[in-house]
């Protein structure tokens, strides 16, 4: 590929690109994100092209898999473009089929096609979807229309028109200005205003600065960053190219998680595709402004997300935060001025450069502009990647776009910003989801991971789950966060395990105090907000624990117990079979009985026992039943006298 | 200049664990947390590495503060309950030394050993292991063997007494790099009676002057 020396000669070669693509052909996009290639996404690739060959289809069809459009739930997606037909959970022995009917006769595959659960009308385009229909996918948008591997596609959708707007039509005071206009925060999980963060950075006198995109995503069930980094890499270089050309920076780095191998792989291809197009490297577009970017893989530790970790981590040194002032735009990586964005806020930048900060202002409440995208994961019925102007509120989300809680269940919390964001309850399901609104009710925007439990979920539980984490990441640096998770997961712990004692909620309090106020870093003074957000909303949980020594969800091991009912014991031996601990006492015709000093409390009996039953009980704080008598277990069936003798015999002679 | 220089300065106390003159500051044990008020929004930091600027007014006791301390305190003594530091703060605090389940490792973690191995005497024999709880002291034997018998400058810096640097020194080189050879050379009793006590099971550490003292190990 020649290299691309003006913008004019970026706009002949990207009419090029269009004019070889015949309007008319079917193109099938296929989501070849981690999530679909781990449910076969690569093997309905392969099918399409080897079905496309055999039916002679293969002059008109044109065959990607791209990035993730977010409908994890129901992938692999497939969309087929003209028409935008979209076909979801579709397999390998879907693909002939999709072949023949859509492609050659241009007829629907029906059973491929959204149904809503409620009027069971179809939807057959991606955009009549109610998941898609409620968001403002302004980012992951772009996705399914392309193949991460191919710089043309970029290029077709207008990409790198953003970076030529800049290098030829703005000074770098000019693009600060508009990124601070379009009042654009960071996405990260601080919320600081990106254009001040730059204008300090650039303000910042020194020859060399640098700029990093943070890519080190390790929120438990967060996979925001992931999705774009994977699906749409040269977005973010584009971003990250403009923030370089509005400080002064001529070196970059992206900081990507060594546990994202499809991410690395995307982002290496689209930084080598870059260069070679003149788009990165030396006298780019041929303006005069160099810059050279490199990747560095994070090693797994969770703090080197927090900024100043990170550039400890990307110097050589250990993964462990120092104290701020001086902040990184000041001196930063290798005691130079530094600017760090994450994924998602560089991703932002090219839309703002070309639509204007006015066009982006438009989405979003007053003091948070602009759309977010969530990890909608959890007890959901539509798990997946959910893009939202800010202010929309949680209940919608969770409602209209989730589409509710699966199994009849109720709602019962929304965990917002990560392993050290809040739960929220359903009284305050109408907050409009925006920084200052999370941070109002407990919880955090974090970086966008958001979690729904039902009633099964036990808020103590879910506590003393998030601060393990916590505890397990944490740097050991600094003694309040250290001491302080490390103590407050032993007490929750304790809780959960039915030796929790008067006293335990207020040096609970206590810890989270010094924690909150003390730590040296935003992990530490984070770490509190699972137990503080619980204890807000859900302070009635931790006293029946303690108190009672009962979980009122019934989830805590150490709190339940199992028993067979035995008025509703049918003696159908599948749990005795399937017990895990051999505890289940019991065979044909004789209810069965649970021995309590073998059981484990796995809950395997629970969810077996067939609902025509319904026999076995889960209790929590009170005393289990004593077992039945052994001559009371006997069932005389009344259905079928002849089998009832012949069974009756058969339990005597034993 | 640090809020706890410019105190230091004035004559007004604030309580260090991990801070050392000669030492680059550390901000870990965050024994030193003041409030700091600057453009109307009170803070709190560390004293030991927040910069001073002009119309920043600290508050170096409150409520709030003594109870952050006193917390603090408390945490640390779980591991060194009988450290004349640490005591000195739970009087001053009010800090009940039984209030968290004691693990007497006798390393609260404030480095300063490793930070003087580190930055004065460039040997880098003694550094941090592991993350988080998990998060100890180590002596690198194969550095330890050669450096460390005629210096031991970094024990009397300990706030627990030494003792954890010690035990951990001594593990250190009676585990790995033929500790028999060195000890040898260097004509040392202890290394050989530590080696002796090792192999009963028995967890052994010495002051520094050959004299050995029955301890508990961390994990």
């Amino acid at each position: 590929m020649a290299m691309i020396n003006s913008p004019a000669e970026l706009e002949r070669h990207r009419q090029d690109i269009l004019s070889k693509r015949n309007p008319g052909a079917t193109r099938i996009s296929i989501c070849a994100g981690a999530g679909c290639l781990a449910t076969g996404a690569g093997k309905i690739i392969a099918a399409f092209g080897q079905e496309v060959e055999k039916q002679g289809l293969q002059c008109d069809t044109h065959i990607k898999g791209t990035g993730c459009p977010g409908f994890c739930e129901r992938g692999p997606v497939v969309v087929i473009e003209p028409d935008d037909i979209c076909y979801l959970q579709v397999t390998p022995n879907d693909v002939p089929e999709i072949v023949s009917r859509t492609i050659k006769e241009k007829k629907l595959v029906d059973r491929l096609l959204y149904v809503d659960p409620d009027s069971g009308e179809k939807a057959v385009r991606e955009a009549d979807i109610p998941f898609y229909k409620n968001q403002a996918r302004n980012i992951i948008g772009n996705n399914i229309k392309i193949d991460p591997k191919c710089i043309e596609d970029y290029l077709a959708l207008g990409g790198y028109s953003a970076l030529a707007k800049v290098l030829f039509q703005m000074t770098p005071e000019q693009v600060v200005e508009e990124i601070k206009k379009s009042k654009l925060r960071g996405r990260g999980g601080g919320g600081f205003p990106t254009g001040i963060k730059w204008e300090a950075a650039r303000n910042a006198p020194a020859d060399v600065k640098y700029v990093i995109v943070n890519a080190d995503e390790g929120d438990p069930g967060a996979f925001m960053d992931r999705a774009v980094l994977e699906g749409n890499p040269h977005s973010i270089l584009e971003g990250l190219i403009i923030g370089a050309y509005a400080i002064g920076s001529h070196e970059g780095y992206i900081y990507v998680r060594q546990e994202y191998p499809l991410a690395l792989e995307n982002v290496g291809i689209a930084i080598k595709q870059a260069v070679e197009h003149g788009l990165l490297g030396a006298n780019i577009l041929g303006s005069g402004f160099d810059f050279n970017v490199k990747v560095h893989r994070g090693a797994g530790a969770f703090v080197c997300g927090e900024e100043t970790a990170l550039l400890l981590s990307l110097e050589g040194k250990p993964g462990e935060p120092r104290a701020r002032p001086p902040y990184p735009a000041t001196k930063g990586l290798w005691g130079r001025p530094t600017n760090i964005n994450n994924v998602e806020t560089w991703a932002n930048v090219p839309l703002i450069v070309n639509n204007g900060a006015d066009w982006f202002s438009q989405f979003g409440t007053e003091k948070s502009k602009g759309t977010k995208i969530f990890s909608l994961v959890g007890k959901i019925k539509n798990t997946g990647l959910v893009e939202i102007p800010m202010g929309v509120t949680l209940r919608d989300i969770i409602y209209k776009i989730g589409d509710g809680i699966p199994g009849g269940k109720k709602f019962k919390a929304v965990q917002t910003g990560g392993p050290a964001g809040g739960c929220i309850p359903a009284a305050h399901l109408d907050i409009a989801v925006d920084f200052d609104e999370l941070t109002k009710a407990g919880a955090i925007m974090g970086s966008g991971g958001m979690i729904v439990m039902d009633e099964d979920t036990c808020m103590v539980d879910v506590a003393r789950y998030f601060l393990n984490f916590l505890s397990e990441e944490s740097c050991g640096k600094c003694s309040p966060c250290r001491e302080g998770v490390k103590r407050m997961h032993q007490i929750l712990t304790n809780i959960t395990e039915g030796q929790g004692k008067e006293g335990d909620i207020e040096l609970l309090e206590e810890l989270a105090l010094s924690t909150r106020s003390a730590s040296l870093c935003a992990l530490g003074r984070s770490a509190p907000n699972p137990v503080l957000s619980t204890l807000r909303y859900f302070r009635d949980e931790y006293e029946t624990h303690i108190r009672d020594k009962r979980c009122p969800s019934h989830s805590c091991k150490e709190l339940v117990s199992y028993y067979i009912d035995p008025d509703r014991c049918g003696a159908c031996r599948i749990c005795p079979r399937e017990c895990t601990s051999g505890a289940i006492i019991g065979d044909k015709n004789l209810i069965h009985v649970i021995d309590q000093a073998l059981c484990n409390k796995c809950g395997t009996c629970f969810e077996i026992c067939p609902s025509r039953f319904g026999a076995v009980i889960r209790i929590s704080g009170e005393p289990v039943p004593a077992p039945i008598p052994e001559e009371m277990r006997i069932i005389v069936r009344k259905k079928n006298p002849k089998r009832e003798k012949q069974d009756v015999g058969n339990l005597v002679t034993n | 200049m640090t809020i706890l220089g410019a105190a230091q300065n004035a004559g007004v106390v604030i309580p260090t664990v991990c801070h050392h003159e000669k030492l680059q500051p550390f901000g870990g044990c965050r024994l030193c947390t003041v409030e700091a008020d600057a453009g109307g929004r009170t803070t709190l930091v560390a004293a030991c590495v927040y910069p001073v600027q002009n119309d920043l007014v600290v508050r170096t006791r409150s409520e709030q503060i003594d109870k952050i301390r006193k917390v603090l305190t408390e945490q640390l003594l779980a591991y060194a309950p009988e450290s004349e530091v640490l005591k000195n703060l739970a009087l001053e605090y009010h800090a009940d030394k039984d209030r968290f389940p004691k693990e007497p490792s006798f390393c609260i973690l404030c480095g300063l050993c490793v930070r003087y191995c580190a930055e004065i005497k460039q040997k880098n024999a003694v550094g941090f292991v592991d993350r988080g709880p998990n998060r100890e002291i180590s002596f690198i034997p194969e550095v330890a063997a050669v450096e460390c018998w005629d210096c031991k400058e970094c024990f009397r810096l300990c706030p627990t007494s030494a003792l954890q640097a010690a035990f951990v020194l001594m593990r250190s080189l009676t585990s790995s790099v033929s500790p028999a050879k060195s000890a040898a050379k260097n004509g040392n009793q202890t290394i050989a009676a530590v080696e002796r006590h090792r192999h009963r099971g028995s967890p052994v550490a010495s002051d520094g002057n050959g004299t050995l003292l029955q301890t508990t190990a961390k994990g």
